[in-house]
């Protein structure tokens, strides 16, 4: 699906590609399937195999956004470099836990406290 | 949307694959919801299952088909939010759908909505060949 209006905004902290949502909500099948291509185009074209997914502002997310997560945890994850959350409201990280992603994804609380986890250099 | 004598809003909608007419039964929802004074966290439940089972009926039910259309229906009062979603496909087994949350299906995208609906739902029934989800959420039962 073709848009102008880009629905991330990536910035390079580091060593880190840091990645914001511009939307409330991660809901809508259309978008997140934006999102998914947004996310895997800049994560290939990265000069850095980290990545840190802030939700700061997002207030719903789908399973599919849950999908779209996992499927960028794994290209993460082939690149050689980690992937971590941050930002999460509360009512969100219960889908995490509920779905038992909690497990698989590092989740910190704060955009500063994840960026300190990533391995250095 | 209506509302009875007895204090019930009620309300139904055909929806479509498009993502504007989901929004709009969203909104009409939760316009019930408000009215029958349901707190933030039983607005996020019933956003998220009504999400989950609309795109499940247009993609596992309806597979896609846009000439298919999804039935919504609701009934919002003080102490429970029933709803309704019915699709035009032919059904499924409820049981057999994998569990997401074991070790071997953690890294799958797929196949967290109906889990998510259970987790969020005070009770949930499918009705005929599956193609018909019953879903309610208790305001008693709720965090």
């Amino acid at each position: 699906m073709a848009s102008d209006t880009s629905r991330l905004r990536f910035t390079v902290q580091g060593s880190v590609l840091v990645v914001e949502f511009a939307d409330r909500d991660v809901l809508d099948e259309a978008a997140i399937r934006q999102i998914n291509s947004e996310l895997i185009r800049q994560i290939e074209a990265a000069k850095t195999s980290n990545v840190l997914i802030c939700f700061n502002g997002v207030e719903h997310l789908s399973s599919a956004a849950l999908g779209t997560l996992i499927t960028v945890n794994s290209l993460v994850k082939k690149r050689g470099g980690q992937l971590r959350l941050s930002n999460i409201k509360s009512t969100i990280l219960e889908v995490f836990r509920i779905t038992k992603l909690d497990r698989l994804f590092q989740i910190s609380d704060s955009a500063d406290q994840a960026l300190a986890a990533f391995p250095k250099g | 949307m209506s509302s009875s004598k007895t204090g019930s809003d009620t309300g139904s909608m055909t929806v479509s694959a498009s993502a504007d007419e989901l929004e709009s039964l969203q909104a009409s929802v939760a316009a019930a919801l408000v009215k029958h004074e349901f707190g933030e966290h039983a607005l996020f439940a019933i956003r998220l299952a009504i999400e989950e089972a609309v795109m499940n009926a247009i993609r596992h039910g309806n597979l896609s088909d846009p000439s298919k259309t999804v039935e919504a229906r609701w009934m919002v009062s003080a102490d429970s939010a029933a709803f309704h979603i019915i699709d035009q496909g032919e059904g499924f087994d409820p049981g057999a759908v994998p569990d997401p949350t074991l070790d071997e299906n953690l890294e799958i995208p797929s196949g967290r909505g109906l889990m998510l609906i259970r987790a969020y739902m005070s009770e949930v029934r499918h009705h005929g060949s599956g193609n018909h989800l019953e879903m309610i959420f208790r305001r008693e039962a709720a965090a």
